[in-house]
């Protein structure tokens, strides 16, 4: 049978909120079919007296307990529910409290006052993390693959209209203020200023003149697409501005991949109106190579060219013959700088980064003939981390091109800095101590890197060297005497 | 190929702080440099949306866009400058019938609004049994529906003006803009919660023959009340002008005491009508709401804008309107709240969300200022550490903060101001309203209050729309 149960406790209070929970945690008690908490307000009291409640007279501070209950025997334990939920309210909660992170670029640059952001996010939403930094007035370098040409262009446009510099997309590398950014080597601080439409090429000159002794301002990555028809050059030419005004630098270096002709000449012509001498380093065909280019700067700075550092003794051609180059890259501007090199010497040379069209290798990635594999290219990084990072792709790559008997020589890049993996040569060194031993086919590699960065360009080279491989720091040396092993038997 | 602006630093300068979004690698790789990284918790966009954010994020009026929308809406001072029936001031006539929300036709009213406009009608001597109302209105002959919004009014809950009711006149002493919403009739069966009792009609009538002519007698003498000044003082009081009104209502009654005495009432009606506004907790949110629009309205209508100027719901359907995008109402279903009930209501007594109130989160109080009234957060059954979260987690979906509306406990920033559609589609995060929860059944009254969030989609579709107008500028 059911009984009502309804008592008012004088003086009591808690606010209507806490009250209307406490109602709600007393309901659900077993037993209990009906529960009001409530202060007897007037507003409450026709309430209760709606759910069937008869009341005795009281007064809008005193509490009322109303409980509709199944039998007699459910009275203490639907009372003990509402003295437990009166005194949970009033204890409130024990949980911390804990800030979110920030969760748009605004934010983040809002809550810590940055001056530069770093954009790393699937290419479809790079502007838009990217406008958030050129709205808050600072500097952007965008990591991001597969950002869209017009969006690229849209956003540099936007940052040239406010002073900004939009770094990236798909150029790595930069170091600003002796910060590596993304993909980048650590150098002392100097007087050289580096403008990179190339991430490994950028890499390619820190570590030469590292080498040189030689240090370096800052390097400004503008994207691998900055200098094309499509982008005009326009952070290129913010960052001159930059590296023009900075007092610290005293001689700029342009460098990209082979550039648009027109933009190119617009970018030469527009260096040329600035204080601060600046040198192009642009790869094409007919153009010297990156590090002719360095030694080109050295000249300028004054600075006598060293003999530029190898490891290990000098390779030889294999017993068993072979008349191809293979080159397996993770440094795209260091694939095409090998391919221009070799390609005067060796005619047509096949690649997923031909170039010319006609040249394009299929996904197999082997094909008779001189190859030149890009496994930094977005094709071969879809669905897995940059090379740089996971080199698994290409050490197995480098036992099949090592087991085909039209391999001649096998020339290699690592590149070492901030990014890349802790310690390539750890699985590059066995990897190619197994090749060579399938046949004694020779192992050129260019080292790229500073004795100052994490993974140590020594402890690297000669671990490399270690397992048979002829190493440079050099990319064009360790190319030209790839083409030498190489063309020593066709000869 | 030649720049105009100067170079903003240099490159040899260390950054003193990096913001990193998206691989956690890069952002590592500075922070091993000893550079402060500050990193972003980035999920992908709202389905859908990727181009269209970047179509908008790319405009090159959205940012100048916004800072103007924003600005305008914080120079506003909303003064309370009279109390006058609805049809003076709007021109309302017989027939005429203002609601909350967005557009809507007498089909697809909730009960809530249908209880409200048929206890109108009767209020109006349309009819003289409510419940021959329905007839009327089904019709549609000799009546009209219009959203509150259209008439720069706003009305809590139902949200229904009829001419003869007195509303409260805000305006803006810059631009003499003005808006009005009605006056509160307090809690439980009352008309905006959908009831049309006799004792409903009761109160219009002692409102419309007392306490309406009374507050407009006191309001005149007393001279405008700083209505903007009221709402920054609420904060600090543990109200968040919403769901609590508390402070606010006595801050009100304290400016315009003196004059209500003064009024050439006997003393028994003046007492009469302090009885009620005193016993009534929530009588400002009546001015907190036109204040909220007066200032909202003011960013209205700058082209490139992606702020929400108003988030408001008619019981069926929830409906916003963005700077940029006019007067267009960007609808989906309003939502159920969650929350807590009066008596033996239950979820299944409550109707959708009601009510043009959502104008103060748009405006960046109300559910968005939970941490300037934790009490607010126990009608979800959540903490204190909850309103706090709500509270900054509103800031990643703002432009701006209000610095005349500081929160104390999160160490006086301002209320988290100007939703932003894009940011609410970048982050999924929606704007967080706390609402009173009206019966489903026409004349039932409130079931009890809780929280509640827009639907996703009408973000996505106002984002289109900017997107699309965009481009036709581009």
């Amino acid at each position: 049978m059911t009984v009502e149960h309804v008592e008012i406790r004088p003086g009591a209070y808690a606010d209507s909120v806490a009250l209307l929970q406490v109602s709600r945690d007393v309901a659900a008690t077993p037993g209990v079919t009906a529960a009001q908490v409530a202060m007897a307000t007037e507003l409450n009291v026709e309430v209760l007296q709606g759910m069937g409640f008869t009341l005795p007279a009281a007064s809008p501070n005193d509490m009322v307990v109303a409980v509709r209950l199944d039998d007699e025997s459910a009275l203490p334990a639907a009372l003990a529910a509402v003295d437990a939920a009166l005194a949970a309210a009033r204890k409130g909660s024990s949980g911390g409290e804990v800030t979110a992170p920030p969760r748009t670029t605004g934010s983040a640059l809002r809550r810590a006052g940055g001056d530069l952001a770093l954009v790393s996010v699937p290419g479809a939403s790079a502007l838009v993390e990217a406008m958030d930094a050129l709205d808050a007035g600072v500097d952007v370098m965008i990591f991001s693959d597969n950002v869209p040409v017009e969006q690229e262009l849209a956003m540099k446009r936007i940052a040239r209209d406010r002073g900004l510099l939009v770094m990236g997309p798909d150029c790595g590398t930069a170091v600003v203020g002796g910060v590596g950014l993304g993909f980048a080597n650590t150098v002392s601080p100097g007087s050289v200023g580096i403008v990179a439409a190339s991430g490994t090429g950028c890499q390619q000159i820190l570590a030469l003149l590292d080498a040189a002794g030689v240090g370096v301002a800052a390097a400004l990555g503008v994207g691998g697409r900055d200098l094309s028809a499509a982008i005009g050059g326009i952070s290129t030419t913010t960052a001159l501005d930059r590296l023009d005004a900075d007092p610290s630098v005293e001689q700029v270096v342009v460098v990209s991949k082979p550039p648009a002709a027109e933009v190119a000449a617009a970018v030469e012509k527009y260096a040329a109106g600035l204080t601060t001498p600046v040198r192009f380093a642009l790869l094409g065909a007919g153009q010297p190579d990156l590090t002719t280019q360095v030694e080109a700067l050295l000249g300028d700075l004054g600075v006598a060219v060293p003999a530029w550092p190898t490891w290990g003794t000098p390779a030889v051609r294999s017993a068993s013959g072979g008349t191809a180059l293979r080159g397996l890259f993770v440094g795209g501007t260091l694939c095409d700088e090998a391919m221009l090199l070799a390609a005067e010497t060796l005619g047509p040379i096949r690649s997923n980064i031909p170039l010319s069209p006609e040249l394009a290798l299929d996904s197999s990635l082997l094909e008779p003939g001189h190859l030149m594999i890009d496994f930094g290219d977005d094709g071969l990084t879809r669905g897995r981390a940059h090379p740089m990072i996971d080199p698994t792709l290409r050490l197995e790559h480098l036992a099949k091109v090592a087991a085909d008997p039209e391999t001649a020589v096998i020339v290699m890049d690592v590149v070492l800095g901030h990014g890349a993996e802790d310690d390539p040569a750890a699985g590059l060194a066995p990897a190619i101590a197994a090749a060579r031993a399938i046949r004694d086919v020779p192992v050129v590699v260019a080292c790229v890197g500073t004795s100052a960065d994490p993974q140590g360009l020594a402890r690297q080279a000669e671990a490399l060297a270690a397992a048979g491989a002829e190493v440079h720091l050099s990319n064009a040396a360790a190319t030209r005497r790839a083409i030498a092993l190489a063309t020593g038997g066709a000869r | 190929m030649s720049t105009t602006s100067l170079p903003r630093s240099l490159p040899s300068a260390t950054p003193a702080a990096v913001a990193a979004v998206g691989a956690d690698m890069f952002a590592t790789a500075v922070a091993d440099q000893a550079v402060p990284v500050e990193r972003v918790d980035w999920t992908p966009p709202m389905d859908g949306t990727a181009d269209d954010l970047a179509t908008v994020a790319a405009d090159p009026l959205r940012r100048d866009a916004n800072a103007l929308a924003v600005s305008r809406m914080l120079d506003v001072q909303a003064m309370l400058v009279g109390v006058a029936p609805a049809s003076e001031l709007l021109g309302l006539e017989k027939g005429q019938f203002l609601h909350a929300g967005p557009p809507i036709e007498w089909a697809r009213t909730s009960g809530p609004l249908r209880g409200a406009l048929m206890g109108a009608a009767a209020f109006e001597g349309l009819v003289e049994d409510p419940e021959d109302a329905a007839a009327l209105f089904a019709s549609g002959t000799e009546v009209s529906l219009e959203p509150c919004h259209h008439r720069s009014a706003v009305g809590p809950m139902a949200g229904v003006v009829s001419p003869s009711m007195w509303m409260f006149v805000l305006e803006d002493p810059a631009t003499g803009r003005r808006t009005y919403c009605s006056l509160n009739e307090g809690l439980g069966k009352v008309l905006r919660y959908g009831a049309y009792g006799p004792e409903v009609l009761e109160r219009l009538r002692w409102m419309r023959d007392l306490l309406g002519p009374l507050l407009g007698e006191a309001v005149a003498a007393a001279g405008p009340v700083d209505a903007t000044a009221i709402l920054g003082q609420m904060l600090q009081m543990g109200d968040e002008a919403h769901n609590r009104n508390r402070a606010g209502t006595l801050m009100l009654l304290r400016d315009i005491a003196p004059s209500l005495v003064r009024a050439s009432r006997s003393s028994e009606e003046v007492a009469e009508a302090f009885a009620f506004m005193g016993g009534n907790d929530h009588f400002f949110l009546n001015v907190a709401m036109p204040a909220c629009k007066l200032a909202l309205d003011a960013a209205r209508d700058v082209p490139g804008s992606t702020m929400v100027v108003a988030m408001a719901r008619n019981g069926t359907d929830f409906g916003i309107q963005v700077s940029g995008t006019g007067d267009q109402w960007f609808t989906g279903p309003a939502q159920l709240a969650d929350g807590l009930f009066l008596g033996d209501y239950g979820p299944d007594d409550a109707n959708p969300d009601i009510g043009d109130s959502a104008i103060t989160e748009t405006a960046g109080i109300g559910g968005f200022a939970m941490a300037a009234a934790p009490a607010i957060v126990r009608f979800v059954g959540g903490t204190v550490p909850d309103a706090l979260a709500t509270s900054r987690r509103m800031r990643e979906i703002t432009i701006s903060e209000n610095n005349r509306w500081p929160i104390p406990v999160l160490d006086f920033a301002g209320a988290a101001t100007g939703i932003d559609v894009s940011s609410v589609c970048r982050t999924g995060i929606l704007p967080q309203i706390n609402t009173g929860m009206a019966g489903k059944v026409a004349g039932v009254g409130q079931v009890g209050a809780g929280l509640v969030t827009p639907p996703a989609s009408i973000f996505p579709a106002a984002l289109a729309e900017l997107a699309r107008r965009t481009r036709d500028r581009a």
